[in-house]
Formats: C-alpha cells, sequence, structure tokens
C-alpha cells in the first residue's frame, strides 16, 4: 500500500494529467489533421476525449479524489482565494463570449448538410426513353469483344467533356476545379464511385446537379446535366473508362 | 388499478384469468364502440386533421409510446424467464426475487400498453381512414389472429403471475413463462408484419391489391425485424432493470437493501450488454434486406438525408459501450484482489475511447463554407477513410472485444484459477483475442483495396472472428476457473453513487435511440403509406428536419420514462403500504 502511495507520489498529479490529455488531444485534432478538421468534428472529437478523460480520473475513489483535490482546494482554501475569484470571474465570462459568438449574425452562409450520395429516382426518362434504375445494367458489359474499344471511346468523351472539372487523373482537380463550389467529385476516393452501381452514375451524369432531388440540394452543384449532350452509348463509354482507370469496380448487389 | 391488496393475497389464478379476459374485452369495447358512434359519422375522407399537433405527431408519439411499453411488456417476461431458468439452475433465490420485482410492475405496464394501442389503432382509424382501409383489405385475418394472441397474452400472464408464489422455481412455472413469452413475441412478430409491408411491401400487385397474404406477411424486412426486436428487447428488459434498480440503489436506507439492488443492478446491465453485443449484426442484416428491396431506399438511409441520423446512433452507441464498460470498471472496486486486473482498465478505456472516435466519424461532414473549402470537397481525405464501413467494422468489432474483455476481467476479479494449465490456458485466452483483433484490423485495412461486394463479405470473416474469440475465451474459462481459488467474496453494495448513473445513462440511451431508429425506420418510407404502393398525401407527408425529429423521440423518451417511473413509484408505494400490513 506504502509503495503503492509512493508510486502515486512521483508521478504527474492526476489533475494535471487530465489538463494535459486534454489539451493534447485538442491540439493534435486541431494542427495534427491536415487538412484541417471542420469545427463540428472537432466537437464530436473533444467531447467524447473529455468524458473519457473523466472516466479516467474517476476510475477509483482514490483516483477520483485526487483529482477533486484540487478543485476543492481552490473553492475551500482561502490561500487561493484570487483564483478562485479569478474562476469566478473568468467561467461567467467564457460563457457570455461563447452565446454571444454563437448567436452574433455572421456574414458566412450557414452550415450545410450535404446529402453527398442522395437516393436516385425509381426511374428517369431520358430523351423519351424510360429507364428503371432499379434493374438498369451497363449494356456494354457484355460486348466482351469490344470492351478495350469501348474504354478507349469512354476516355475521348472523358476528355472532351468531364476533364475540365474532374481532372487528367479523375481526382476532381481539373483546371475549373477551383472555381466551383462545391468542388468536383474526386472519382479516385473509394467514397465515390466505388461505392456505386453503374446505374447511379447514369443517372448522375444524364441529369446532372438540376436532376437531383431536394435533400442532394440541385441548386448547389455545378454538375451539367449532359442528357442534351452525349448520346446513351457514350454516357455507358465513359462509365467504363471511370471505373477502368480509377482501378475501381461497381458496386453490385448479389 | 392494480393495488397492494391485490400483491398480498394472489388472487386464485382462474380468478386473475377473468379478471383479464374482462379487462382485454372492456378495451376492445371501447374502442369499437368510439370507432361506431364517433368516427363511424363523420363526413368520409382519406384525411382528417388532429388539433393542435397535427395528425402526424399525434400518431407518431402515441405509436412510439405504444411501442417503448411494448417492448417493455415483452422485454421483462422474457427477463423474468432467463432469471427464473438461472435460479434454477443455479438454485440461487435472488433470481427469483429479481424476476418477481418486475413481473409485478407488469400489471400496469400491460394496462398501459393497451390504452396506448386503443388510442393508436383510434388515430389511425379516424385520422388517416384511408390508409387504414387499405391495411385491412390486406391485412384483415391477421387482425383476428392478434386478438386470439391478446387474450392469450393477458392468459398467459394471470397465470404465470398469480401461480408465482405456489410455483416459482419448478418447472411447470418456467414452462408458463415460456408460453407468456411466446404470445408476447407472437403479438409483436404479427405487429412487425404490417409494419415490414409498410415499408417493403410484398404480396400485391402495383396497385395495391392482395395477390397472397403470406407474401404480405413474409416481406424482405419482417423477419430481420423480428430478430432485430427480440434481440433489442431483451437488452433494453435488462437496461430498465438496471435503472430502477439503480434508483433503488441511491434511494436505499439499509445496507441490505444497497446490497441487494447493487447485485440486481449488475444482473440487468449484464443481461443488457450480452444481449447489445449480437445487436449490430442483426442490424446489418435488417439494413441488408432493405437495400436488396430497394437499393434508393438503402441509399437514403445510409447515404442520403436520412444517414444523418446514423451519425447520432453512432454517438449513442458509443455512449453506451462507454458507460457499459465503465459500470463494469468500477464494479471491480467491490471485489477484493480485484486490483490485479484493475490496472488495465485506463488501457482498455483508451481503446474503447479510440474505437468511438473512429466508430462515430461520418462519411458526410457538416462543414461551413470555408471549412469546405479548406478539405477540398465535402469529404475530407483522413477522416472520410474513417467514415467508411471498413473502419467502422473494425472500430465496432474491437469495441465489442473489449468491453468483452472487461467483463472478462471482471468475472475473475476474485478468482485464482487453481489448474495445472491456468497459465497456458490464459495465454491461449489472450493470443484468441490477439488473433480476433488482427483478423478485423487486417480485412480492415485490405476492404479499402477490394470492390464493395468483396468488402461486405470481410465483414462476415471479421464477425466470425469475433463470435469465435468470444466463444473459444469462454469455453477455455469455465474450466479453467472450475474449483478457483477465491481472494473474498463480492461485497455487493459497495459500489460508488456514481456507478449507478451509468446503469440510468443505459436505459435512456436505450429508449431515446429505440425512438430515433424507429424514426428512421419508418421515416425511410417519405411520402409513402406502403412504400411504392400508397402515396401518402396529407399535409403532413414530408420529413421533418432532423432537429425536429429529435425534438419529438425526446417528446416521447420523456413521456414513456416518466409513465415508467409513476409505475414504479406506484409499485413501491404498494410495496411499503404492504410491508406495513
Amino acid at each position: 500500500m506504502e509503495h503503492a502511495t509512493e508510486k502515486r507520489k512521483r508521478r504527474i498529479p492526476l489533475f494535471l494529467q487530465a489538463v494535459l490529455i486534454t489539451l493534447g488531444s485538442y491540439l493534435v485534432y486541431q494542427y495534427g489533421i491536415r487538412p484541417p478538421i471542420p469545427a463540428s468534428i472537432l466537437f464530436m472529437f473533444m467531447v467524447v476525449t473529455v468524458a473519457a478523460v473523466l472516466l479516467y480520473v474517476s476510475l477509483d475513489d482514490d483516483s477520483l479524489e485526487e483529482f477533486l483535490r484540487p478543485v476543492l482546494t481552490v473553492i475551500r482554501d482561502d490561500r487561493w482565494k484570487i483564483v478562485r475569484w479569478a474562476f469566478m470571474i473568468a467561467i461567467p465570462l467564457i460563457a457570455g463570449w461563447v452565446v454571444y459568438d454563437k448567436t452574433v449574425p455572421k456574414i458566412e452562409p450557414p452550415v450545410t448538410v450535404r446529402s453527398v450520395h442522395p437516393a436516385p429516382p425509381g426511374s428517369i426518362n431520358v430523351r423519351g426513353k424510360t429507364y428503371d434504375l432499379r434493374t438498369l445494367e451497363n449494356p456494354l458489359r457484355k460486348d466482351t469483344a469490344n470492351f478495350t474499344k469501348h474504354v478507349k471511346a469512354g476516355a475521348d468523351v472523358y476528355i472532351k467533356n468531364c476533364y475540365y472539372c474532374h481532372g487528367d487523373f479523375l481526382d476532381g482537380k481539373g483546371p475549373y476545379a477551383d472555381f466551383i463550389n462545391p468542388p468536383p467529385a474526386n472519382f479516385q476516393d473509394i467514397g465515390t464511385i466505388a461505392m456505386l452501381q453503374e446505374s447511379f452514375l447514369f443517372w448522375r451524369i444524364m441529369k446532372g446537379g438540376p436532376g437531383l432531388p431536394t435533400e442532394g440540394t440541385p441548386w448547389d452543384s455545378s454538375m451539367p446535366a449532359w442528357e442534351p449532350i452525349l448520346s446513351e452509348q457514350e454516357v455507358w463509354q465513359v462509365i467504363l473508362f471511370m471505373y477502368e482507370f480509377t482501378g475501381h469496380k461497381p458496386r453490385r448487389w448479389e | 388499478m392494480h393495488s397492494s391488496a391485490d400483491v398480498d393475497k394472489h388472487p386464485s389464478v382462474s380468478k386473475g384469468i377473468l379478471k383479464g379476459v374482462i379487462k382485454v374485452s372492456v378495451i376492445l369495447l371501447l374502442i369499437y364502440a368510439i370507432v361506431e358512434l364517433f368516427i363511424g359519422r363523420l363526413p368520409q375522407a382519406d384525411y382528417r386533421a388532429f388539433p393542435l399537433t397535427g395528425s402526424r405527431i399525434a400518431i407518431w408519439i402515441v405509436a412510439q409510446v405504444h411501442l417503448l411499453f411494448g417492448a417493455f411488456v415483452l422485454a421483462v417476461p422474457l427477463f423474468a424467464l432467463i432469471c427464473e431458468i438461472i435460479a434454477l439452475k443455479t438454485k440461487d433465490e435472488r433470481y427469483n426475487q429479481l424476476a418477481y420485482e418486475f413481473v409485478k410492475l407488469l400489471h400496469m405496464a400491460f394496462t398501459t400498453t393497451a390504452i396506448f394501442g386503443a388510442l393508436l389503432l383510434i388515430a389511425l382509424i379516424g385520422l388517416y381512414p384511408k390508409f387504414f382501409d387499405h391495411m385491412t383489405k390486406i391485412f384483415k385475418p391477421t387482425y383476428y389472429v392478434y386478438v386470439f394472441l391478446l387474450f392469450g397474452e393477458v392468459i398467459a400472464f394471470y397465470v404465470y403471475y398469480y401461480s408465482w408464489h405456489k410455483l416459482v422455481g419448478r418447472p411447470l412455472h418456467i414452462v408458463y413463462g415460456a408460453l407468456l413469452n411466446f404470445f408476447g413475441i407472437s403479438i409483436m412478430v404479427a405487429a412487425n408484419a404490417w409494419a415490414a409491408y409498410m415499408q417493403t411491401p410484398g404480396g400485391v400487385d402495383e396497385s395495391g391489391n392482395l395477390v397472397s397474404l403470406w407474401g404480405a406477411i413474409n416481406t424482405y424486412t419482417w423477419m430481420p425485424i423480428n430478430i432485430h426486436r427480440t434481440i433489442a428487447n431483451i437488452s433494453y428488459g435488462g437496461s430498465i432493470a438496471g435503472a430502477y434498480a439503480a434508483f433503488r440503489f441511491l434511494a436505499a436506507e439499509s445496507d441490505e437493501e444497497r446490497a441487494r439492488y447493487d447485485w440486481m443492478g449488475y444482473v440487468g446491465s449484464f443481461i443488457a450488454i450480452a444481449a447489445l453485443l449480437p445487436l449490430p449484426f442483426a442490424g446489418y442484416f435488417l439494413t441488408m434486406e432493405m437495400y436488396a428491396f430497394s437499393q434508393q431506399m438503402g441509399i437514403t438511409l445510409m447515404g442520403g438525408v436520412f444517414s444523418w441520423l446514423f451519425i447520432i446512433q453512432a454517438v449513442l452507441i458509443g455512449v453506451l459501450f462507454l458507460a457499459a464498460n465503465y459500470y463494469l470498471w468500477l464494479g471491480m472496486m467491490r471485489i477484493k484482489g480485484s486490483e490485479r486486473y484493475s490496472k488495465y482498465n485506463k488501457w482498455l478505456l483508451v481503446v474503447v475511447t479510440i474505437c468511438v472516435i473512429v466508430w462515430m466519424t461520418p462519411h458526410s461532414i457538416v462543414a461551413s463554407l470555408e471549412e469546405a473549402r479548406k478539405m477540398g470537397g465535402t469529404h475530407h481525405p483522413i477522416l472520410g477513410v474513417l467514415g467508411v464501413m471498413s473502419a467502422k467494422n473494425t472500430a465496432v468489432n474491437i469495441m465489442i472485444l473489449a468491453t468483452f474483455l472487461s467483463f472478462i476481467l471482471y468475472k475473475r476479479a476474485n478468482k485464482i484459477a487453481t489448474v495445472s494449465w491456468a497459465k497456458t490456458g490464459a495465454l491461449v485466452q489472450g493470443l484468441v483475442l490477439a488473433i480476433a483483433v488482427g483478423i478485423n484490423i487486417f480485412y480492415g485495412i485490405y476492404g479499402y483495396f477490394v470492390e464493395a461486394i468483396v468488402r461486405l463479405g470481410f465483414s462476415n470473416y471479421m464477425v466470425y472472428a469475433v463470435l469465435g474469440a468470444m466463444l473459444i475465451v469462454i469455453a477455455i474459462d469455465i474450466p479453467m476457473f472450475k474449483g478457483a481459488r477465491t481472494t473474498g467474496p463480492i461485497a455487493w453494495g459497495k459500489m460508488p453513487g456514481r456507478s449507478q448513473y451509468a446503469l440510468f445513462l443505459l436505459a435512456i440511451t436505450f429508449t431515446w435511440t429505440m425512438g430515433l431508429m424507429g424514426y428512421a425506420r419508418s421515416g425511410i418510407r417519405e411520402y409513402w403509406h406502403v412504400y411504392g404502393i400508397l402515396r401518402d398525401k396529407a399535409p403532413d407527408a414530408f420529413t421533418p428536419t432532423l432537429g425536429y425529429a429529435a425534438n419529438i423521440v425526446s417528446v416521447t423518451t420523456l413521456l414513456f420514462l416518466g409513465l415508467v417511473a409513476l409505475i414504479v413509484a406506484l409499485g413501491i408505494r404498494a410495496e411499503k403500504s404492504g410491508k406495513a400490513h
């Protein structure tokens, strides 16, 4: 027992440990991750971290007592009067400032909850022809004899039409990308075409931003509808090319 | 109303049955009378408005509270039966007392469930007549089955309840308990068929005419919902029992009472956590079937507008895991000799915290314009990696294993194995757990380099690794600690007050999650009463904002927990006046 107390004395006091862990985590989240993470995520991470720290300091009664000791000393011991008053003034001030900061009107547009993969409609109509998106498949995949030819044709379609925004590596960094908000999709990312069926791409290309459902904020997309410009065959070809170039496989259900 | 005198006198089983049959009959007759006398005389309409809240909110709240009570009255008999079987096996009378503590609350809980069920039925007939007509057209024969089951359940309950003191601990009483559970689960299964049909209809043609009743019952999501809800109900019953015990622990006036309720809270939370562990797998099954039914529905749920609900759910599940582990860790304080293991708690905390952070990191991120520009889009290159299924599966599986390890350490805190192979056994156990973690990390990372369908296949291996590891560790643990030397008994009641708040947190989080996910499952139909078959043309047929939905869920949670608190308070009063007698 004595040995344990001895050991406890030698390490960093628990209260300081808690402060250091919290502060250290904040610094890692805020400055250790590049590009910086948004405030919403930082907030989530910090809530979990603070909760975990509080659990850590209260894992047993001795720890909790040790953790609370400096707090209680500041509250009860008159030698710490100045610090106590400093806290009593600082806490309402900080709370007030946070409230002010949250409520004061800002020029910045409000935070949006944009659905990255909104659900496609059940069927679409392109130039008078109806496509059932639930069963639609890329017909060119069956044409194995001309597969390479189709991919090459798709590459041509891509370079002539898509490259300007989506870039020559299909990574969303085309020459126009910097002027578009939200930025063009990065097809190399595992979170885009790799997660979607080819019918989804067919819909997105044909109908573009204007064809998005309300939850996909159609007013918030620069993707044109290619329906009047590209033929059905060309769209299927460019889809083949996108998967072949990135090495992703379209999503299948069975 | 149930009075203390009833509890003490224990009227005969036949009297009880009569009382139950009369009660159900009166409620059914009242519904019939209200429908015939009032609603039947209203002018024909597809929809009718409800004052103040509007029809949708009224139905939402009544349905949710009914469902929560339904879960409660289903969960308690399951919980009681499990306890009674344990009591029979272990000859530990405390389990029977624990079961009875809840069974006696059932009486009022059943009545409340029935009242909310009646309100829901009246509201559906009155406010959504066109929808109700459609459901009746399809499901009329099942309504009769439902009423039959309802009587069956009430009769089984009274037989079970009123024969308690005479028969408890005997196999016959366990048969009664099983019968009660059979009726309870059957009622849920019947109601699930209706809800599943609304979401993933089958057995009808495109204009909604019945082709096959069995097809309308056995839809894509029926079985998955049956499984998911049954497991969840066991877990829920445990958590409510835990919260009840926590309240009684904090209010206890003697050490003996504290010890009793501390033990009860432990058993409740144990059942809650044990049933919680397989729940994510049942959830996967349900979602998979939704995708199989309609990709569009699946995407709206997991990638589209409803995906934000899963971020909230992820936060809640993170809270559940942290709370459950914290309770186990604090539980070591009541065990002499636990110092050997309690030193690992902080490392388990680190593991669980990291897993929670990965688990709750969203794929689509809430960001301001400036932040999105800095990230280079709505995806964050690093967080995006944590936001997909590979990372989530790995995180939740490791979290499950860490919780399992916490429990294993807790169980052996006061035991020292005496078998000659104890060291080897422990080593093998450690190795098995390490391999399971390794498999999860390996497939988690490998999952990024394969197509989605292969990745889905990986999640099976990951699950098998976790379940396999848990089974092997338990299989080694049982013989290893047979005849183990003990370092002292568990000092029940020697538990810090703060641990009990973890139990409250479990019950509240469970209730809130049920409301939230219930909304997700139901709201995913969007502007359809019956998806793709019967359009919802009411003015309320819009998808509410997330904050609004969350507020309604909170209202139902408060309403439900308030009513449960009332039932518990009346139960305690009856118990006290019974003692005074």
